[in-house]
């Protein structure tokens, strides 16, 4: 016990007021403003505004909102529309905080939260809409485990991981890493959003797979690290956002998925059933990813995250189906629609995204918006 | 504590030592550890996942209902 008497009970006499400083109006050192590359209007008037602080760049979202559900209305497929993807991935840097998240007395802007509950409210929709539905297992927790793992056998992934093992060329493996890389320098955030949100044996589960993603107190085993490790290990930048130009919609819209999932209380299911799915589905396509990578020569050090994932998430997608989502689901029965729900959105979505790689690949064409500077392609 | 999953690996929690059977000790990377029991794991002793492929089954398969 400490001595209570010696304690700083946070109490300042006046002479220490002239020294303090109110640490909320200074970012932090990388908090830096999103400079990337507009996709249309919506990114556009975004960055502008955020590159300055609220009470200069408000005055500059005044006609934002409309603007957002304008563009709302008129787009094709909101799932792969560059301009709202990067607007909406913009708006969610600003709460991850790092490069690219802007000032932060940016995160509670009234603007900034209205354009991005806009944006949210017509992706949630189009991607309830288009996941498939299936009747509920029982609310008990095997029934819900049991159903998880038959969602993931039946899901249609490993082609992709398939390709990387025997068939990709080294430019393509670079390629596979900067698509990868929006998410997975990132690694386990979105979820974590999750942990306060959550109760009871459910919490524990949680709790027990991210401690694990963030290096079980190694900071070097951080998943999030050692993926940058591969990363230069191919010639690539590994600071984050440094490809955000050069990955598709679709690819920012997988993490966004992750990010509205996690920043929205009422989306609790649908975050818990999302990290079970993507557990589910990563210890055998990791091993390919893995073999694909020695095939080209390269060593432990580059297929180290993927090692690692082989032998982690295999132990991952068991707390996860039982333990995290079906607790969750006998615990609160209401929320089983969601975890199902965050399941198939899981592996829809990144079933999309493998597919236009595979697609791009195919046809002899590059997965990525523009080639990515440095790296082995040398582009630009 | 160990958990025996269904049609799936042994899950460890707490402290465990591992050996091969010539004494030397396997190294841990994480606190819960997962141990095959399908057999078929690249990475033996610990589960890798490959159990899915094989369809192994830790329990008899239901009887098929009759029509
Ligand atoms: S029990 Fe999982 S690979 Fe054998």
């Amino acid at each position: 016990m400490s001595d209570v008497e010696g304690l700083d009970l946070g109490v300042f006499n006046a002479g220490d007021a002239d020294t303090m400083t109110i640490a909320t109006d200074k970012p932090r050192e990388g908090d830096s403003a999103p400079t990337y590359e507009p996709r249309g209007p919506l990114s556009t008037q975004l960055m502008a505004a955020l590159a300055t602080t609220p009470e200069t760049g408000e005055g500059m979202l005044a006609s934002f909102v409309p603007a957002v559900e304008r563009v709302l209305g008129s787009t094709r497929d909101v799932i792969r529309d560059e301009d709202i993807q990067l607007a909406l991935f913009v708006l969610y840097s600003v709460h991850y905080g790092g490069k690219g998240s802007a000032d932060p007395a940016w995160e509670w802007n009234p603007v900034t939260i209205a354009a991005r509950v806009a944006i949210e409210k017509v992706f949630e929709r189009e991607l309830r809409l288009r996941v498939p539905v299936a009747a509920l297992p029982p609310a008990k927790a095997h029934s819900v485990a049991a159903a998880l793992f038959e969602l993931a056998r039946e899901d249609s992934g490993p082609s992709l991981s398939q390709y990387v093992a025997r068939t990709a060329s080294r430019e393509q493996l670079v390629e596979f890493l900067v698509q990868k890389s929006i998410y997975t320098l990132k690694e386990a955030d979105p979820h974590s959003w999750a942990i306060p949100r959550i109760t009871g044996r459910a919490k524990a589960a949680l709790v027990e797979i991210q401690a694990d993603e963030y290096g079980g107190g190694r900071a070097e085993r951080m998943h999030s690290e050692i993926f940058a490790g591969t990363m230069r290990l191919l010639g690539l930048d590994p600071a984050y956002g440094a490809y955000v130009d050069n990955v598709p919609a679709l690819t920012l819209a997988s993490f966004n998925m992750m990010s509205m999932f996690g920043l929205n209380r009422r989306l609790l299911g649908a975050i818990a059933g999302h990290l079970a799915a993507f557990e589910m589905t990563s210890s055998v396509p990791n091993r390919f990813y893995g073999n694909g990578f020695r095939r080209l020569g390269f060593g432990p050090d580059a297929t180290w995250y993927f090692d690692e994932h082989v032998e982690a998430d295999a132990v991952h997608e068991q707390i996860a189906c039982r333990d995290l989502a079906g607790s969750l689901a006998e615990d609160e029965p209401r929320l089983l629609d969601d975890i199902m729900f965050g399941a198939r959105a899981c592996l829809m979505v990144d079933g999309w995204v493998a597919d236009d790689i595979r697609a791009a690949w195919a046809s002899g064409k590059s997965s990525l918006r523009r080639a990515a500077p440095g790296g082995d392609r040398g582009a630009s | 504590m160990i958990v025996a999953c269904p049609d799936g690996p042994l899950l460890v929690r707490g402290e465990v030592d591992i050996f091969s059977t010539t004494g030397e000790e396997i190294q841990q990377n994480r606190k819960t550890i997962a141990l095959c029991r399908c057999g078929v794991s690249t990475i033996k002793p610990f589960c890798d996942g490959s159990h899915k492929l094989v369809n192994f089954r830790t329990e008899p398969p239901e009887p098929e209902a009759t029509t």
